[in-house]
């Protein structure tokens, strides 16, 4: 297996979804930091049979509805002294704002200015949402 | 209590709600003269965004019948949302000088938006394809009154039911009583949402394009207009317009005790002839729309039930 030094004081998200680990390095904005920054593709695991990674030598402050949206399976682990101190296991948002856009062409979001879109969530199972004003559904 | 709350949606009140609500309006039925002072003082708003008689009319008859004094536009050209005021600040500004706002608007989900920014209750008099809970009080109070009770009924609901906001708005409050079973009628381009069926709760239902094969076991008919005004394409309307027309053929295979209701205004799906049957009650439904616009207004400001 490709050896990637181990990280003294940052996070790892693990059991990324293979391909959504670009996605997240992207959304996350890692490509344009100047500290040290992993992305791994297509590491073996038990669990998924291969998975990505990222490794952050750095603490920053990671949103976790966003990553939740991409890859609500995907762990996160708090590394100090290059020991896991803590593990998060991300679910999907219950409610999400400002960051998904109502489909619904009829719906007021389409055309008021200013207005933060806010989804519910409606059915974990098949990642659906509806949309808090015209209760347009929408799944990720 | 209602006080001071927003009615945007007709799941936004629980059957206790609905209930107390619909006994005060029964009160009101009864003798209407004894609630003409209950709104002295009062104002309510009708912001209408996007054109509409009886709605508006309905709500303005309550609030002049509570004794209460009505202002707002009937069409937006005519107020600051031609400026491009936000909704937001012209509810806030409307929280100003009355003490309830009505909000009709073409657009799904503005009167929720505007509920976030209003002082004072904010009452949806119907948006864009999706909720039209006052009309949905206006047809609970018309089975109850008509029927006896609401629950243990086989309803038919008829026409759009992709579009058409009473009925989603209906069948989504209908899902809180027990022992429904619903028959929704209409064109394979029309049918109604998934979303909605899968909110039914314990509740049965059936789907069809054939009225005349269900005419029999229907407790209850709603009609409802197939609406130009929530067709991209004319075209695909007018073929689509005549799919269904009620008339006294179909009604004679109907049970002798069937309603047949309608949200109104009708164009063609009711023939004339129908309104002679005694089975047609929906200038009657209208009428319940006024009285249980009056007992909301007067729970929403708390003017006192007795």
């Amino acid at each position: 297996m490709l050896n990637i030094n181990g990280i003294k004081r940052g996070i790892v998200i693990d059991h990324i979804k293979p391909g959504l680990g670009f996605k997240i390095f992207r959304e996350l904005k890692l490509d344009e930091v100047d500290y040290t920054t992993a992305l791994i593709k297509n590491a073996p695991s038990d669990k998924l049979g291969t998975k990505d990674l990222i490794k952050i030598d750095n603490e920053i402050d990671l949103d976790l509805d966003v990553l939740g949206l991409i890859d609500p399976d995907l762990t996160i682990c708090i590394i100090e002294n290059e020991q896991v101190v803590k593990k998060i296991k991300l679910a999907l948002p219950k409610a999400v704002t400002g960051i998904l856009q109502c489909k619904n062409p009829r719906c007021i979001t389409s055309v008021e200015p200013h207005v933060e879109t806010t989804f519910l969530l409606v059915d974990a199972a098949t990642k659906a949402y509806k949309c808090e004003y015209c209760n347009s559904r929408t799944s990720l | 209590m209602l006080k001071g709350r927003h009615i945007i949606e007709s799941t936004d009140l629980s059957l206790e709600e609905l209930e107390s609500l619909f006994q005060l309006a029964e009160r009101i039925v009864e003798a209407p003269q004894r609630f003409s002072d209950r709104g002295r003082g009062k104002i309510l708003a009708t912001l209408f965004y996007e054109p509409s008689t009886r709605t508006r009319f309905s709500f303005e008859a309550a609030m002049l019948r509570l004794g209460g004094q009505v202002i707002g536009f009937s069409e937006p050209g005519s107020s600051s949302a031609a400026k491009g005021e936000s909704i937001g600040d012209t509810i806030r500004t409307v929280g100003c000088y009355a003490d309830a706002a009505v909000m009709r608007h073409p657009k799904e989900g503005a009167p929720r938006l505007a509920s976030k920014f209003s002082s004072i209750p904010v009452i949806n008099a119907g948006d864009g394809g999706h909720q039209h809970p006052t009309q949905t009080l206006t047809d609970l109070l018309t089975i109850r009154r008509l029927k006896g009770d609401i629950s243990n009924k086989t309803i038919g609901l008829c026409g759009d039911l992709m579009f058409g906001r009473t009925v989603h708005s209906l069948v989504n409050a209908l899902a809180q009583y027990d022992n429904l079973h619903f028959v929704f009628i209409s064109p394979p381009e029309l049918t109604i949402p998934p979303y909605i069926l899968e909110e039914l709760g314990s509740n049965t239902y059936e789907q069809t394009n054939d009225l005349e094969a269900v005419m029999g076991k229907l407790d209850i008919l709603y009609m409802t207009r197939i609406q130009r005004e929530r067709f991209f394409n004319e075209e695909e309307y007018l073929r689509l317009k005549g799919y269904y027309i009620l008339d006294a053929e179909k009604m004679e295979l109907a049970k002798e005790d069937m309603i047949v209701m309608h949200p109104l205004p009708r164009v063609d799906e009711i023939a004339p002839e129908v309104d002679r049957d005694p089975r047609a009650v929906y200038f009657q439904q209208a009428k319940f729309g006024m009285y249980i616009r009056m007992a909301l207004i007067m729970e929403l400001l708390g003017l006192g039930g007795e």
